[in-house]
């Protein structure tokens, strides 16, 4: 067991500085630098001018030491002009002396945001604050409503209530998240179209419209008002894949031999899916949960964006539609780590579920 | 004239698809005559499920196909006096000949929200099923030689399959599909290593069949290699010289995009499958007989593993809709002008809470496109597990 989860580990950060060198690569390309060296500088930059500024600013060399440097495993550069030392790991205005050798992510330093003014850690600190909370809402809809359409589906198969529960799990995986999101704000949070202008004529809903667009407000205080909407376009989307695969391991359940024998010894149904089947039938949906948290991080972006919800999400958008290199750098570290983490626990969630997987 | 009711609407914008409706309706009466002798395909007709995907996914082909004969206005020209008009309202000053209504009303730039659906659902069908087929071919010609092999070979590829799926998709598109990445020209690069797969599959494929026979396989093997050669210079290049092949460098990007994101789902597939398929006797007598591995991969392996990944390539069809649809939700390698749902959606949503209907069409036009995939992918399955 313990050699099989430091494999895990050592493939996980192997995977880990493989991915997060591509990024560092995508983000340094020529072009993206020249960009920025135009909006950090001047933009009417000449083609010398913008090289001497990136050759200033330690964006040049070899693209593995700078790659080394950003991540803290190589010393940050260092340059002497008229007697005045800069370097990565030099704030301007501090002694050069006492200034570390290394400042990479490792180190804490993930740099400045050229977006927001402001330093990068701060700006994801919040970000993954608002985010966190909306993940957390979707799973406190989504894990248990898909659960129980799983399970309500797969323990008499094929019958009506299965037929119905299936298409509707078929209907929401068809339905992506830009799109149940302009169909719900139209139908509940639209003054003009839906269901609000009728509820308001009868005086159901004291406000102009059931549920709030944006979810901007819910950012200092989260209501059912602002925040269902967002929520609940995000739970849609997976509840239809989560469902589909609970069903499928709870049908295989129900035809095993130790469901005909509780069966046969007397027991309810009730009894036998509630007692005999369902921890059985829910070890494969855990690692389908698991593996979800990649679509659910694409879900956040759409949904922080259609809502403006100032997120994770829409950080990310923001830093890559405005080239700010740092803050690009650091939510996808945090988006390949969500992704690695939750891999990892699915896996070895799964061997600790399943008594019948030995590992050597 | 005057403005339409909402019936009206209903009656008129039906009237519109005629072509698609008799389309839809030849191909149902002959296929349905013939059911028995097309095999799979025949068999959809027994589902009702099957046969309601296969209707919806049918009307949108067919829709893409007829689209010039379909629109009422073109989809770019703006009108003056239509901006955010409701559906079913009358042309203000029409012109002569013009068609007098904005079916599902006008958008927030006076253009006419029906013709764009349509429009675009002929961008979409372009691209989607054409990148779902070129991720399949890197997928097999990967997939087949890892399961079948195994051992480093195996762990490389799966490796790097694997990093490919651990990138969240959108992060990995604002990377990819941007105007300076075209300038760097990665995506060149990329489709020179994703287009050449397809030749070398087909390549392979003949050649291992037919190489006791020579003359044959000269034939298939320099027909494919013409063909495959000049569409490769051309599509991946841009250096065709007839002009036949060519692709713009934008859509190229979205295109070589959308198949890198797609091909390693794909490779997982094939190699699960085939792992699986390799140890059955029907492969170990070919192997007895002398059979190369490449003739057991292509002839023996790839036919028996045909129906899941006929069910998966439906599936794909449908995610890869979703995901240019996402491309275009943020705006990502499209002109602002395109007609395709993605944008429109993304134009639709500023006055979202105003005027719902130029972001509702394109959005309900997309779900039921991937919703027909996906009950066609179902139905399939059903089907093809009875036997």
């Amino acid at each position: 067991m313990l050699s099989f989860v430091l494999r895990r580990i050592g493939v996980m950060a192997l995977t880990a500085i493989a991915l997060t060198f591509i990024v560092f690569y995508l983000t340094n390309l020529p072009p993206n630098l020249e960009k920025l060296a135009k909006s950090e500088g001047s933009v009417r930059m000449a083609d010398d001018a913008v090289a001497s500024w990136l050759e200033r600013n330690g964006h040049t060399g070899p693209m593995l030491v700078r790659y080394g440097q950003w991540l803290g495993v190589v010393p940050g550069w260092t340059r002497e002009e008229d007697g005045v030392t800069t370097g990565r790991c030099i704030p301007r205005g501090t002694d050069p002396a006492t200034a570390p050798r290394y400042c990479g992510i490792l180190q804490g330093q993930w740099g400045y945001s050229t977006v927001f003014k402001a330093p990068v850690v701060t700006m994801l600190g919040r970000s993954l604050g608002h985010t966190a909370w909306l993940m957390l809402a979707v799973m406190l809809v989504m894990v248990p409503s898909a659960l129980a359409l799983g399970v309500l589906s797969g323990m008499r198969e094929g019958s009506r209530l299965d037929r119905v529960l299936s298409t509707f799990a078929i209907a929401t995986t068809a339905t992506p998240e830009y799109v149940s999101g302009v169909v719900f704000v139209a139908l509940f949070a639209s003054a003009t179209a839906g269901i609000s202008p009728l509820l308001a004529e009868w005086g159901l809903i004291s406000g102009k419209t059931l549920f709030q667009g944006t979810a901007t407000s819910a950012m200092e205080d989260i209501t059912f008002w602002n925040f269902a909407l967002p929520v609940m376009t995000i739970a849609l989307y997976g509840i239809g894949y989560i469902a589909r695969m609970t069903r499928a391991s709870m049908t295989e359940v129900m035809t095993a031999q130790y469901i005909r024998t509780a069966r046969l010894k007397g027991a309810s149904f009730r009894q036998v899916v509630v007692r005999h089947a369902l921890r059985n039938a829910l070890i494969a949906p855990f690692t389908v949960i698991m593996l979800q948290f990649p679509w659910l991080l694409n879900g956040v972006v759409i949904v922080e964006t259609l809502f403006n919800y100032k997120g994770f999400g829409w950080t990310l958008v923001q830093a890559a539609g405005n080239n700010d290199i740092d803050m690009l750098l650091a939510c996808s570290v945090v988006a390949v780590f969500v992704v690695l983490v939750t891999q990892l626990i699915s896996d070895i969630g799964y061997v600790f579920l399943n008594p019948r997987i030995r590992l050597a | 004239m005057e403005d339409l009711s909402w019936g009206m609407i209903i009656v008129k914008g039906l009237g519109r698809f005629w072509p698609v409706w008799l389309a839809l309706a030849a191909t149902f009466l002959i296929s349905h005559r013939f059911r028995r002798r097309l095999g799979l395909y025949g068999k959809l007709f027994d589902s009702p499920v099957g046969m309601a995907g296969f209707a919806i996914v049918m009307f949108w082909v067919f829709t893409a196909f007829f689209a010039d004969m379909i629109i009422t206005h073109d989809p770019l020209s703006q009108l003056s006096g239509m901006k955010n008009k409701l559906p079913g309202t009358a042309l203000t000053n029409p012109a002569e000949g013009a068609y007098p209504w904005y079916l599902f009303g006008g958008d927030h730039l006076a253009r006419d929200v029906f013709s764009r659906m349509v429009m675009g659902a002929r961008r979409v069908l372009q691209i989607a099923p054409a990148a779902t087929l070129f991720a399949f071919m890197v997928g097999i010609s990967l997939g087949l030689p890892a399961g079948y092999f195994g051992g480093k070979l195996d762990t490389l590829l799966s490796f790097v399959a694997n990093l490919v799926l651990a990138f969240p998709v959108i992060l990995l598109f604002y990377l990819l599909v941007t105007p300076e990445m075209v300038q760097t020209g990665i995506p060149i690069y990329l489709a020179a290593f994703l287009f050449i797969f397809p030749i070398l599959f087909l390549t392979v494929l003949w050649n291992s069949r037919y190489f006791m026979v020579p003359a044959r396989r000269n034939l298939y093997v320099g027909v494919t290699l013409v063909i495959g050669l000049w569409a490769y210079s051309g599509l991946a290049f841009n250096a065709d010289p007839t002009g036949i092949w060519s692709m713009d460098p934008n859509l190229l990007n979205v295109f070589v995009s959308v198949v890198f994101v797609n091909s390693p789902g794909v490779f997982r597939i094939v190699r699960g499958m085939v792992m699986d398929i390799k140890a059955r006797d029907y492969v170990a007598a070919g192997q007895t007989r002398g059979e190369g591995p490449w003739y057991i991969m292509l002839w023996e392996i790839l036919p028996n593993a045909r129906g899941p990944l006929i069910v998966d390539f439906c599936l794909r069809i449908g995610y890869t809709t979703i995901l240019l649809g996402t491309l275009g939700f943020f705006g990502l390698g499209v002109s602002p002008e395109s007609p395709d749902w993605g944008s429109t959606i993304d134009d639709g949503r500023r006055l979202l809470n105003i005027f719902p209907h130029p972001a509702l069409v394109p959005a309900l036009a997309l779900m039921s496109l991937v919703l027909g995939l996906n009950l066609l992918a179902d139905g399939l399955r059903e089907e093809s597990l009875k036997d």
